[in-house]
């Protein structure tokens, strides 16, 4: 309740401020060969209603970035700042409400909770921010061509289904921010531009930050920017 | 609020998906419950009933008077007392037998019974005439009449031959006593002008040992009210040793809860990644499962409760039977179960499903958001786990020693064994382990070589289920043993005890003289024993003196666990006095020691020449010679006597008997229906034991039955591989039996020496501790065939259903483990 009020105050004190940035974030995993520096000072700024792409070789720290940013794990150095507020050295518990009030997150492996239904799946989140929206979800159902699909479970459904759900999941909580780790990387062409073009959109509507792992040039392009992790280092491709 | 119900309504939806599992976690907890309450309403209920019997005065907090030397207090003290102003009440208590059961019957002097106990309300009723005025009344519960199968104003006869005053039901005494006059009591128990004791009236001024020596010089001693009674005191280790039984069930039960709670883990781990992902707080993470977890017990532990309430009705009759004929101990047969059994039986339920879900929840509280690379694969990871838990064995196998070398007492018997077994069942997978890579070892096809390491990457999530069939199957072989050996050495102890042709009781003193001057007229009886008895106390434990002659019958037939050198001669004598194994073990006697033993009215000081065993026999007993017997007891009981004649002649000896003396005759039976009937009440004892057993090892079997459906589905993913290379279905199926099987039998195999370490413990520890007697140890070797069968069986059972959904397995579901690689 305390991130709310804190961050609301700054909204409106912080129009013309970026809605992310990160400045000098540096992380290192330990491993049995000893340290592996992952991030050697990312710096970053995105604005609320852009989309950016971030693009890198397999293995470079697109994830760990992405991680970062989400506040699931904490940087070793440097800052991140989302809509005002600091994420890095933030509490645990403050982490978790940062998470469901003000982002939204699509993985890779989609992450549904298999014992839900797709409506409940994709009304997940909004509920447990107490921010569920039947309006919305209703539209989001009928944009993302769910709506036949809403009884089933998610083993029922297709890659590209799933990761729909997701999609509708991480946007049913309205959040500030949208990040998205490979989204379509499991799907084929065909579908990921489709699934891409119906995310934008709904973008759009929200009006959220957009921030998508991909190593697609071609989908990347329909982006606003693109930049590219190499060596540690954010680079413009 | 609303955060709260959503995420404990996510968490619910996985059960939904998942029946099977939450079946076995609810079956889990309600067995567990149920065994341990099952066992905890029988003893509630016979400490019920104790106590009732004891409370029957409200003597509960009222001293009383005793004798400072013999058991019995003359009745010219009681009135030393009266006329000293002392408000004392006399009170005579014995048991009788009516039929096949006994009764504890208690006579009081309604007039002088201290107000709040139950017959003092007859003072102010009319009531009190008939009670008094011949013939009398019985006071009886209607739980009693009941059982005697009569109405009010019947008059039963004891085995004595004594008729009761009328019966009349009265609702506040205790099922199993009677009440009559004081007078009625002495005639009846056949103890004229005798008292067992006097209660001080709680209400009066509490008299000083010193006023009581005043009165009536050394001959009396006060006793602080006392807790509970003979019963309590003399039934608490079979009591025990029910507790210690159910107990062993409740654990095993918790293995089930604790595999189904582990599965659910393992298949809900996205899940609770996904939530603490999407912002769900962890403390109400947490809250939500241990709220999940209370709501499981509650409502697993209170259909617990109601089959534990079945079963502790099932084997009540059997407990009654034996608590009845090992000790005389009357317990009410309608099941009352008290709202403590409730609330103590659901706690339980409570408590173990937390601490069987404690590893699984401490696991959420650490659950990174983040999936984290292994660290190490799972070889390593099961070896430093199984080296871990071979440590804490270690340590479980040091506590039981420590137990055994310096503990003493009943509890540090159950700390060994408790010990013994948790260190076994830990080092079992140790074992498996180390066997399973020595067939991995001698294997040289390829799918051979696959069966033993893939047996062996399936032991850690078989192991507890595998320790529970561990423990489950010891146990077995354990009480096995234990049982079979007391039959064995029961019967043949029996044998040599009960070697007389013919027993019988006379009504009287002089009826039994008089039977017997008849009998030694007889050309067919060889000998007529006498077998007379006084009781006494030692140390306030209750001791039965018998007096028997100098004859070929004992000193050929009864054998003694010890003696000195012409012990029978020295018995003849009055030199010296034969003392049985409990009694010996309880005062700490040796041969060649003085035991003290309060006669009428003074103690005699017997040197002790012989040690003899007495299987059974809660109380302790004491073998002098008959003559001495009279000189030390003139009032002891003379109407018990055994006859020697040929095997043959004694049925038509007992007919002439019964034919010629009539009433005089209380009681008589031949040598094999005495067996018989001394047989039974074991039967009964170990037929309780036998269930509990059996309820034991199919609770294993459902743990088994749990952790293998909980492996199935993991399963998937390394089967699969091996199919996809071209072993059939069925051949999958055949070899999953098959690890199951030899899992199985591998711990079958080493039960058996656990089995009979928990069956040494029991004989040489627990027995001797909690009965005062030790039995020689034989082993069986065919219960431990019997034992393999069932482990086999046990295995094949509980692989059935998940191995068939295995092998059903459809070709596109094992092809999904390729599409979602993770
Ligand atoms: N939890 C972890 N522990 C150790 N090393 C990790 C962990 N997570 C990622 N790494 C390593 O950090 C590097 C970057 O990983 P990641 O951010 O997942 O890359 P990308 O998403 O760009 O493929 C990789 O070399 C990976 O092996
Ligand atoms: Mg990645």
């Amino acid at each position: 309740m305390t991130v709310i009020d804190r961050t609301e105050r700054s909204d409106r004190a912080a129009d013309a401020a970026p809605l992310l940035r990160v400045s000098g974030v540096r992380k290192s995993y330990a491993t049995p060969q000893g340290a592996l520096a992952v991030l050697k000072g990312v710096d970053l700024t995105l604005a609320a209603g852009e989309s950016l792409a971030l693009l890198g070789e397999s293995g470079s720290g697109k994830s760990t970035l992405l991680h970062l940013i989400g506040g699931l794990d904490d940087a070793d150095a440097g800052e991140i700042v989302l809509d005002g507020v600091r994420v890095t050295g933030m509490p645990d518990a403050e982490r978790a409400a940062l998470r469901r009030e003000k982002i939204g997150i699509v993985f890779q492996q989609f992450n549904l909770v298999p014992s839900l239904t797709v409506a409940d799946n994709l009304a997940f989140q909004a509920r447990i921010a107490g921010r569920f929206d039947a309006a919305w979800q209703d539209e989001l159902m009928r944009r993302l061509g769910l709506a036949a699909l809403a009884g089933r479970y998610p083993e029922q459904l297709s890659g590209g289904q799933q990761q729909r759900v997701a999609i509708g999941r991480a946007l049913a909580v309205k959040p500030r921010l949208l990040l998205a780790d490979e989204p379509t990387g499991n799907l084929d062409a065909a579908t990921g531009d489709e699934v891409l073009g119906l995310a934008l959109d709904l973008i759009r509507r929200t009006g959220c930050g957009f921030l998508m792992v991909t190593h697609s040039t071609r989908l990347a392009a329909r982006l606003d920017r693109q930049v590219m992790l190499a060596s540690g280092v954010l680079v413009t491709p | 609020m609303r955060q709260a119900y959503w995420i404990f309504a996510t968490l619910l939806s996985h059960w939904r998906r998942h029946p099977l599992n939450l079946a076995t976690l609810m079956v889990g907890l309600a067995i567990a419950t149920a065994l341990w309450s099952g066992v905890q309403a029988l003893n509630q209920q016979a400490r019920a009933s104790y106590d009732r019997a004891a409370a029957v005065f409200g003597e509960a907090g009222l001293a009383s008077i005793v004798s400072a030397r013999g058991a019995f207090v003359a009745q010219d003290a009681y009135v030393a007392l009266r006329r000293a102003g002392w408000k004392v009440s006399p009170v005579l208590e014995g048991s009788v037998r009516i039929g096949a059961a006994s009764y504890r019957l208690i006579g009081v002097e309604p007039l002088t019974v201290p107000r709040g106990s139950p017959v003092s309300g007859l003072a102010t009723g009319g009531e009190l005439e008939a009670f008094l005025r011949a013939p009398g009344q019985t006071l009886a519960a209607p739980e009693t009449l009941g059982e005697l199968g009569v109405a009010e104003g019947a008059t039963p006869s004891t085995d004595k031959g004594k008729a009761l005053p009328p019966l009349v039901r009265d609702g506040t005494v205790a099922p199993g006593l009677l009440v009559v006059d004081i007078g009625a009591a002495q005639d009846i128990l056949g103890r004229p002008g005798q008292l067992s004791r006097l209660i001080v009236d709680g209400d009066a001024a509490q008299p000083d040992a010193a006023a009581l020596a005043a009165v009536a010089g050394d001959a009396l001693r006060l006793e602080a009210a006392a807790e509970g009674g003979d019963l309590a005191r003399l039934t608490d280790s079979f009591h025990l040793n029910l507790t210690a039984f159910g107990l062993l069930a409740f654990i095993v039960g918790l293995f089930i809860v604790h595999a189904s709670i582990g599965l659910a883990f393992e298949q809900r781990l996205g899940t609770l990644r996904t939530m603490r992902a999407v912002g769900v707080p962890l403390r109400l993470l947490m809250a939500a499962l241990v709220a999940e977890m209370v709501l499981a017990a509650l409502l697993a532990g209170a259909v617990g409760m109601v089959c534990g309430y079945f079963i502790a009705a099932a084997l009540l009759p059997d407990v009654a039977a034996s608590l009845d004929g090992l000790y005389g101990a009357h317990v009410s047969g309608q099941l009352a179960i008290a709202p403590r059994w409730w609330a103590s039986g659901l706690g339980m339920a409570l408590a173990g499903a937390l601490a069987a879900s404690a590893l699984s929840l401490a696991k959420v509280a650490r659950l990174p958001v983040l999936s984290v690379a292994k660290p190490l694969a799972w070889r390593e990871a099961q070896q430093v786990q199984l080296r871990r838990q071979g440590a804490f064995a270690v340590f479980c196998l040091v506590v039981a020693l420590l137990a055994y070398v310096a503990g003493h007492g009943l509890i540090a018997g159950f700390v060994v064994i408790a010990g013994v077994l948790l260190g076994a069942a830990l080092l079992l997978p140790l074992a498996l382990s180390g066997l399973l890579s020595a067939g991995e070892g001698t294997a040289k096809q390829a799918l051979a070589q696959w069966f033993w390491a893939d047996t062996r990457q399936q032991l850690s999530g078989l192991s507890l289920a595998l320790m529970a069939l561990l423990l489950a199957l010891s146990a077995n072989v354990g009480v096995g043993t234990m049982v079979e050996g007391f039959r064995k050495t029961f019967t043949g102890w029996l044998d040599e005890r009960l070697n007389a042709e013919i027993y019988f009781d006379a009504a009287s003193a002089a009826d039994g003289a008089r039977i017997a001057a008849w009998l030694a007229r007889q050309p067919q009886v060889s000998a007529v024993l006498p077998v007379w008895r006084a009781e006494t106390r030692i140390k306030g434990w209750p001791v039965d003196v018998y007096g028997t002659r100098d004859h070929a019958t004992y000193r050929v037939h009864f054998s003694l666990l010890s003696e000195l050198p012409g012990a029978w001669d020295k018995v003849r004598d009055g030199e010296g006095v034969l003392v049985s194994e409990q009694l010996a073990r309880r005062m700490g006697l040796g041969l060649g020691s003085t035991l003290a033993i309060p006669t009428g009215d003074a103690v005699w000081e017997a040197p002790v020449v012989g040690l003899y065993p007495d299987y059974g026999n809660p109380k302790g007993q004491v073998r002098v010679n008959v003559d001495h017997l009279v000189r030390h007891w003139p009032d002891a009981r003379r109407t018990s006597y055994s006859l020697r004649t040929a095997p043959e002649q004694a049925e038509a000896l007992i007919g002439t008997m019964q034919a010629q003396f009539g009433a005089s005759l209380a009681r008589v039976v031949d040598q094999a229906s005495l067996k018989a009937a001394s047989t039974r009440i074991f039967e009964k004892t170990f037929a309780v034991t036998g269930a509990l057993n059996t309820l034991t090892l199919v609770v294993s079997g459902i743990a088994l039955f749990a952790s293998l459906l909980a492996l199935t589905g993991l399963r998937l993913a390394q089967l699969a591989p091996v199919w996809a290379l071209g072993v059939p279905r069925r051949r999958l199926a055949d070899l999953e039996i098959g690890k199951l099987l030899v899992l199985a039998a591998i711990t079958a195999v080493l039960a058996v020496p656990l089995g009979l370490v928990l069956a040494w413990c029991l004989v040489a520890i627990v027995n001797v501790q909690a009965f005062g007697w030790r039995l020689p140890f034989h082993v069986f070797p065919l219960q431990w065939v019997v034992i393999l069968a069932l482990a086999l069986v046990t295995a094949l059972l509980a692989a059935v259903i998940p191995v068939a959904r295995l092998g059903r397995t459809a070709p596109q579901d094992l092809l999904r483990v390729f599409a979602n690689e993770r």
